[in-house]
């Protein structure tokens, strides 16, 4: 099996939330991600961070149906840290001195852009959830996350019936609808 | 109550649960009223953006399960999420590069140095404040994070629950004193840390538990029995722990895990004692860094002259360590306990003449990183 095969497969292993292929990315490319970081005024805990950053990218792209990866997964990786970590710095205000490594790297601005509109979204349902308050909060998570049968959640929480959780769910629902637009549309 | 209705018919029509004679007519309501047919748009966001929030969080909780993993095998470095110490000592690895110092646990905890390191800190607090700040937030929101998830499978029958993961705190160095029985030396303030667990890991990567039977702070000498039945014993220990101090200028070779493996470092003894003027220790010139806490001092003969503790601050290379007499009186103590009386200091030899790089060989399976949480 060649390189890219390999590649493909891990990233395949990626997509369906594979440990062993979380785990494999970590142990090979890590090490590339913590020298830079440290080699440019970080520590090995902002390579963790960015690392663990570039991870959710990775999963990401790794889920679209579209994707295909045009480079090593190693410049891939490299190039998404590189710009993730040089944008930390910046943020900081702290002085930057770009030590340009021997490393290959793409362009990867698109890549971030869409990330970044993710994490957004992301952090604006989990604001939402938080807000909600039991039962609902655990009440959708079972439904919509662990994504288990109504009856069971039914069962579960104490409701006569599955219709009965299921109204409550939809009430629920509407309420995270709430807080999630009231946020979402305060960002556009 | 209509609002809820319209989520119904959603879902379904997205689960495809309509039989196709009600689909059509959903189909042709959405059609003939714009209104409803926003609605219906925004709820398919909606589930849209819930069910990617699904998927990134449940990709979140394993991407922290194999993080906590490789941190538990020392592969991954990352902050603990404990704010005071913790701040402290990011504090402390940020900025060793820029004073230049290498310190030890000890470093940190050591009294004398205290001072010291607040002094280093407040100067710099203001120029690294924000990452710290930020590191504590995020390790901070992980676990909060994972404790939810784990609450959650944890009240469930269904899902099994989440398996405990050792995340360790803290790596230091500690070495055996007695093969018969197995006892470790290592320094107090390394046990210390470990407020849960405390495990030994030898040079191949095997763990095994041990627990502390004695512990002495103002000797900063602590002494651990290894209670893992899948430890094999070791033949006779290669060094020798002598009961006088080394002679100044004598050349001495530490071993000790600063990183996760075994590092080795030369050096020689340059004082007789500690700092200002502390008998209990002696000083020598060497390099040795967080986690070497607990190393042994070796010299070219194979004799065990210290234990590594601490570093001063502003000085390169001043390295403290403990006298080997305090290993003697330690075990002395042990002795009084009847559980651990059997405890004897192992007499050992067998690098004397013998190259530094067979020296090492024999003895890195005797010397132990210490972790814990």
């Amino acid at each position: 099996m060649n390189t890219s095969e390999q590649e493909h497969l891990l990233l395949e292993g990626l997509a369906k939330e594979d440990k062993s292929a979380i785990e494999q990315i970590y142990r090979e490319h890590y090490n590339m991600v913590k020298s830079l970081v440290i080699n440019n005024s970080g520590t090995a805990d902002d390579a963790a961070d960015i690392f663990q950053e570039a991870m959710i990218v990775l999963f990401e792209k790794a889920k679209s149906p579209e994707f295909e990866l045009h480079c090593l997964l190693k410049t891939f990786i490299y190039s998404i840290c590189r710009r993730l970590w040089l944008k930390r710095l910046q943020q900081q205000n702290r002085f930057v001195t770009q030590s340009e490594g021997l490393e290959e790297t793409i362009p990867v601005e698109e890549e971030l852009e869409t990330h970044e509109k993710k994490q957004n979204d992301f952090s604006i349902m989990e604001n939402a959830m938080s807000k909600i308050g039991e039962p609902c909060k655990s009440l959708l998570e079972a439904y919509y996350i662990q994504k288990k049968q109504m009856q069971e959640i039914a069962t579960h929480f104490g409701y006569t019936n599955a219709d009965n959780a299921k109204t409550q769910k939809y009430k629920c629902l509407v309420r995270l609808k709430k807080l999630f637009f009231a946020q979402y549309k305060n960002v556009e | 109550m209509e609002d809820t209705l319209l989520i119904d018919a959603v879902e379904r029509f997205v689960k495809g649960e309509m039989s196709s004679q009600e689909k059509i007519y959903f189909e042709e309501l959405r059609k003939n009223n714009p209104e409803l047919d926003q609605a219906v748009v925004e709820q398919l966001f909606f589930l849209n953006e819930l069910d990617n929030y699904g998927t990134a969080k449940n990709f979140r909780h394993t991407l922290h399960e194999v993080e906590a993993k490789l941190t538990d095998e020392g592969f991954l470095l990352k902050a603990t999420p404990v704010v005071g110490k913790a701040k402290v000592i990011q504090l402390w690895q940020k900025y060793k590069r820029t004073i230049a110092v290498a310190a030890s646990i000890a470093g940190l905890v050591s009294i004398f140095i205290a001072s010291l390191v607040s002094a280093v800190s407040s100067n710099v607090e203001p120029n690294i404040k924000p990452l710290v700040e930020k590191l504590n937030d995020q390790a901070d929101k992980t676990r909060q994070l994972e404790n939810k998830v784990n609450q959650l499978e944890a009240s469930t029958t269904v899902l099994p629950v989440a398996k405990p993961i050792l995340v360790s705190k803290f790596r230091a160095t500690g070495f055996l004193i007695d093969v018969g029985n197995n006892y470790i030396v290592t320094n107090a303030h390394v046990v210390f840390e470990a407020k849960n667990h405390l495990i030994i890991e030898n040079n191949k990567g095997d763990q095994f538990t041990a627990k502390a039977v004695y512990v002495n702070k103002l000797n900063d000498i602590a002494i651990l029995k290894v209670t893992d039945s899948n430890f094999k014993k070791l033949p006779p220990l290669p060094y020798s722990i002598k009961k006088a101090s080394a002679e100044l200028g004598e050349q001495v070779f530490i071993l000790g895990y600063p990183k996760a493996e075994i590092v080795y470092g030369e050096g020689y003894v340059s004082a007789k004692n500690g700092y200002q003027m502390d008998t209990i220790y002696c000083q020598l010139t060497t390099t040795a860094n967080e986690g070497n806490s607990g190393s042994p001092v070796i010299t070219k003969n194979g004799d065990l002259v210290g234990i590594i503790t601490s570093t001063e601050l502003n000085a390169d290379g001043v390295v403290f360590a403990i006298k080997p007499a305090n290993i003697f009186r330690a075990v002395d103590e042990v002795k009084k306990i009847k559980e651990f009386e059997n405890i004897r200091i192992g007499s050992g030899g067998g690098l004397k003449g013998v190259d530094r790089v067979n020296q090492i060989r024999k003895m890195q399976d005797y010397v132990f990183m210490i972790k814990g949480n």
